[in-house]
C-alpha cells in the first residue's frame, strides 16, 4: 500500500496521470452542469414564497458547500504533507486555496445577490455570513503566505500550518445557523431527518454539487500541474519532458 | 422565453449570479492552462541558454 502511495505521489507519475484524467474530468464536468443548469433553471418549480429569485440557491449552495469541503481537503493535505512530507500533498494543499477562496466568492456575492431581493439587504453581520467571509481571507492568507516565502517547502509547512488552525472556523460556519439566532435561513439539506425541499428543486441540486465536486478536481490537476513544473524544474524528468516536447515540435 | 429571462421579476439577480458564476468557473480552468504553456516555455528557453553556453 505505501509502495503503491509513493508511487502514484511521485511528481513525474502524477504529471503524467493527471494529464490523461484531465480531458475526462472537463467531459464530466460540463455534462453535469449541463444537466444540472437545466434541472434548476427550466425543470424545477417556482417556489411559493420566494418566486423565481430562489434559483440563485444552484449557484449558492454548492458554491457554499465546496468552499467548506475544499477547506477541509486543503487542511487534510496540508496535514499529510506536514507529517509524511510527500510533495504531491503540499503542493495540492497549496493549488486548493486559489479554488476554494473563487467558491467562498462566489457563495458571498451569490448570497449577497439572494439577500437584496428577500431580505431588503446586500449584507447583514451575522454569524454565518461574517463566519463565511472570515473563510474568505483564511484562503486569501493561505495564497499569500506561499508567495512570501520563497522556499517552497518551508513555504508549504508555513500554509500547513495555517489551514490547520482556521479548521476550527468550519464547524462554526456549519452550525451558525443553529447555534445563533441568524437571518441566514436554516439547513433544509442537510439534516437527518427527511429533507424538507421538493424533490425536483433537490435533484437539480444535488447534481450541480457534484458538478461543482468534478470540476475541483479537474481545476486542481491544472493547477498540480503548473506547480509541480515550477518546483522540479531542475530534476531529470522535467528535462525529460521538455527534450520529449522540442521533438514534438520539430 | 421572454418569460424565462425575466424570472418573474428577479432577472437582474439570478442573471448576474449566474454569470458571476460563469466568470469565476471559467478563469479557474483558463488561468492554469495558460500558466503552464507560459512555465513550458520559460523552462525551454532557459535550457536552450545552457546548452548555447557550453
Amino acid at each position: 500500500m505505501m509502495k503503491f502511495i509513493h508511487k502514484t505521489a511521485s511528481p513525474p507519475y502524477f504529471y503524467h496521470l493527471s494529464g490523461l484524467w484531465i480531458p475526462w474530468l472537463g467531459m464530466i464536468t460540463l455534462l453535469l452542469l449541463m444537466a444540472g443548469l437545466y434541472g434548476g433553471l427550466i425543470y424545477a418549480p417556482t417556489d411559493y414564497q420566494q418566486g423565481e429569485s430562489y434559483r440563485i440557491i444552484y449557484i449558492h449552495v454548492p458554491a457554499a458547500w465546496m468552499s467548506l469541503f475544499i477547506y477541509i481537503a486543503m487542511a487534510g493535505a496540508g496535514a499529510i504533507g506536514l507529517i509524511w512530507r510527500i510533495k504531491l500533498a503540499e503542493t495540492v494543499a497549496v493549488c486548493s486555496a486559489p479554488i476554494g477562496a473563487g467558491f467562498t466568492l462566489l457563495a458571498l456575492v451569490t448570497g449577497s445577490l439572494w439577500g437584496k431581493p428577500m431580505w431588503g439587504a446586500w449584507w447583514v453581520w451575522d454569524a454565518r455570513l461574517t463566519a463565511e467571509l472570515l473563510l474568505l481571507f483564511l484562503y486569501l492568507g493561505v495564497m499569500s503566505l506561499y508567495v512570501a516565502i520563497p522556499d517552497k517547502r518551508v513555504a508549504s509547512r508555513a500554509v500547513a500550518l495555517l489551514a490547520l488552525v482556521g479548521v476550527v472556523n468550519i464547524p462554526i460556519i456549519h452550525y451558525s445557523v443553529e447555534w445563533w439566532n441568524t437571518l441566514h435561513q436554516g439547513p433544509t439539506v442537510t439534516k437527518f431527518d427527511k429533507p424538507s425541499i421538493d424533490l425536483r428543486m433537490l435533484v437539480p441540486l444535488l447534481i450541480m454539487a457534484v458538478a461543482f465536486k468534478v470540476y475541483y478536481v479537474w481545476s486542481l490537476f491544472l493547477r498540480v500541474r503548473v506547480e509541480l513544473l515550477e518546483r522540479e524544474r531542475n530534476s531529470q524528468w522535467v528535462k525529460e519532458l521538455l527534450k520529449q516536447n522540442k521533438e514534438s515540435q520539430a | 422565453m421572454k418569460e424565462f429571462f425575466h424570472m418573474g421579476g428577479y432577472g437582474f439577480y439570478v442573471w448576474l449570479s449566474y454569470g458571476i458564476a460563469a466568470v469565476v468557473l471559467i478563469s479557474n480552468i483558463i488561468l492554469p492552462v495558460y500558466q503552464r504553456k507560459s512555465m513550458l516555455n520559460k523552462l525551454a528557453k532557459k535550457i536552450k541558454r545552457a546548452e548555447q553556453l557550453k
